[in-house]
């Protein structure tokens, strides 16, 4: 998350609007798109002809897709109940009929993973989805407007920054959780908490690439042909400025999905009887001397899961700069 | 330079005031009840109820309520323990050994980091870099509690290479284990920030004029672009400090490591609410004055920083 932050601050630059780059920069795309016709590309469509390409993007998005499915509909990848206990089969070890084996409790093992996606992949997509509103509105209007709210949303995202994740996190679910909350109102909490600490993030992300947007002809253009800020701002500046959020959010997603998990191993995220892969991670750890199983196959899938969002954000990157490309 | 530091140190004041206060404000001025948990599995009595109000001035308004809190804790006042403890004085005795385990992380993931790094970069395609690749990748993907967990029984309890959990004075060599665990997710960051930043660093073309000049490759790889690549790790190194006081809370409390970490675990556990948000506005301080000393580094190292 932070390579990615810190190393291609610029890749928004490089970016052009679609429509722009037929007028202005015509004669290097055609020559681009020389190779299979006469019609001219677009950065996104140029961008998707390159990761189609690789190997990395499809093995990331078969995952992905497999743990969204996972997540939504658990039903269709098996038939054994989650909390059903057999407690004369505790902490059995992977055979036939319980591929992955019992827990401590004797919960099967496969059905738990399955049914865990649905916690993290949501605590993860709606912390992605809150920074990202967040991030982008404050960051737009910060780096479009400049002068005292650029200040003013900076002083504030700044403040907001120095608080580390897992320590903020810590604090604040320490501070907001009741004894008795429900399934979702964690799910709730924990990316609410994920979505105050991270928005910081995605709005000094888009506010530097909005600033090195903003100077482009197009923009001067659409400005002279009286367009409004806000026409200026969502239809030229923000889609070519948005890359390096788009990539920089699919790497937190995996982050935010191993975040969750830590909090529920730390004890303040989920907590039983809420089936999700830390919360079996976190009770594995008592018993894994005995058991290692039990450890083994909730971490897979979570690693597997983060793996797969990194690897795709990665795929993003070097598909959406060019500065890859001549590699 | 000095002028430099002193702007650095003025910025920092709205930053501490301002973090101090969200940490304040999101922990008493929420809806809720502060005092649940405190009294176990049962509601607190009012008696007790009214004495904690008072304790902390919660029947103040909110920002003279805070003003006496950062009072409190600027003269290092951060609150008791539910057994009536000062925390300041568990910390003052917790804070050695999580220094030594914070310095043993950092070494692991400074020396082991950038050597990946600098040795990916200079292979680039090849097999190393490869290798650089992929296991950075996997080592970021498993969350850190297991790695944790899963080294400590293969290579603690059942190889007994190393210590499983460490004595109540460790040693050097019973933080080894703990501290590359701890270090371990931010190496990976580490190699692969160098090896992009080198990467890219190599292709520039001052180093082409470098070699032109016929300096020899290891003066233009060691001096010309390792410098200029080491701009953004510093950067990087003060910014995931904060990521390593809060992977210090795991990493010491599965490692049973004294330190400052392991009080906010237990704390945690044991529903200790002081502890918990005390000792963590503590290591949220020490996080900012650490990001203070690398921007001051940072001048050092570019020294177009210091002329703006």
């Amino acid at each position: 998350m932070t390579e990615s932050t810190n190393s291609r601050p610029d890749s928004g630059a490089d970016l052009r609007h679609p429509g722009e780059l037929e007028a202005v920069a015509g004669g290097s795309a055609v020559a681009v798109a020389g190779a299979d016709g006469d019609r001219v590309r677009s950065v996104t469509g140029d961008a998707w002809r390159e990761l189609r390409r690789k190997p990395l993007f499809w093995v990331s998005a078969v995952i992905i897709v497999v743990f969204v499915v996972m997540a939504v509909a658990p039903g269709l990848f098996t038939s054994v109940d989650p909390r059903e206990a057999v407690l004369s089969e505790a902490s059995k070890t992977p055979d036939g009929q319980n591929i992955f084996g019992r827990d401590r409790q004797g919960y099967d093992i496969y059905s738990r993973c399955i049914y865990g996606a649905r916690a993290s992949i949501l605590v993860g997509l709606l912390a992605v989805i809150g920074t990202v509103i967040i991030g982008t509105l404050l960051g737009l209007v910060a780096g479009y407007r400049g002068g005292l709210i650029d200040s003013v949303l900076g002083r504030v995202a700044e403040v907001f920054f120095a608080l580390p994740l897992l320590l903020g996190a810590v604090i604040i679910l320490y501070t907001i959780q009741g004894e008795d909350d429900g399934y979702f109102t964690i799910v709730l909490q924990v990316s609410l908490v994920l979505v105050v600490l991270g928005w910081p993030n995605i709005f000094r992300l888009l506010r530097s690439s909005v600033l090195q947007v903003k100077p482009n002809d197009y923009v001067q253009a659409a400005r002279a042909l009286g367009a409004s800020p806000t026409r200026i701002s969502f239809s030229h500046i923000l889609p070519n400025a948005i890359g390096p959020v788009i990539v920089v959010s699919t790497i937190n997603l995996g982050v935010y999905i191993s975040s969750e998990a830590a909090l529920s191993f730390l004890g303040i995220g989920l907590r039983p009887p809420t089936v999700s892969w830390g919360v079996m991670i976190s009770q594995a750890t008592d018993s894994m001397r005995s058991a290692p199983h039990t450890l083994l196959f909730p971490a897979l899938f979570l690693s597997l899961a983060v793996l797969g969002f990194i690897m795709l954000g990665d795929a993003v990157r070097d598909a959406l700069d060019p500065k890859s490309k001549s590699r | 330079m000095s002028k430099y530091a002193l702007r650095r140190l003025i910025q920092m004041i709205p930053v501490v005031l301002g973090v101090t206060f969200l940490i304040y404000a999101l922990v008493y001025a929420l809806p809720g009840d502060p005092t649940a948990g405190k009294c176990g599995e049962r509601p607190c009595s009012p008696a007790y109820v009214a004495e904690f109000r008072k304790t902390y001035n919660l029947n103040d308004p909110l920002p003279l309520q805070y003003v006496k809190y950062l009072g409190n804790v600027v003269q290092g006042d951060l609150g008791e323990s539910q057994y009536g403890q000062p925390i300041r004085d568990e910390l003052a005795e917790r804070f050695g050994t999580t220094f030594k385990l914070g310095v043993v992380a950092l070494v692991f993931e400074v020396v082991v980091g950038l050597l990946a790094g600098v040795l990916a970069a200079l292979r680039r395609g090849g097999f190393l870099d490869n290798l650089v690749l992929v296991s950075t990748l996997f080592v970021i993907a498993i969350p850190v509690f297991v790695t944790g967990r899963a080294l400590q029984l293969y290579l603690g309890v059942r190889a007994g290479l190393f210590p499983a959990t460490v004595s109540f004075e460790p040693t050097w060599f019973e933080l080894l284990l703990p501290g590359f665990v701890l270090g371990s997710t931010s190496l990976a960051y580490l190699a692969r920030l160098m090896r992009t930043n080198l990467g890219d660093n190599l292709s520039a073309d001052y180093v082409r004029t470098a070699h032109a000049k016929g300096l020899s490759t290891r003066r233009v790889v060691g001096v010309h672009a390792l410098r200029n690549s080491m701009i953004p790790v510093v950067t990087f190194i003060g910014y995931d400090f904060g990521a390593l006081l809060g992977g210090a809370i795991i990493t010491e409390g599965i490692f049973n490591v004294p330190g400052v970490g392991q009080y906010v675990f237990r704390a945690i556990n044991d529903r200790d609410g002081q502890v918990v948000v005390g000792t963590v506005t503590a290591l949220v301080l020490v996080y900012l004055v650490a990001n203070l000393v690398v921007d001051l580094l940072y001048a050092y190292l570019d020294p177009r920083i210091s002329h703006d």
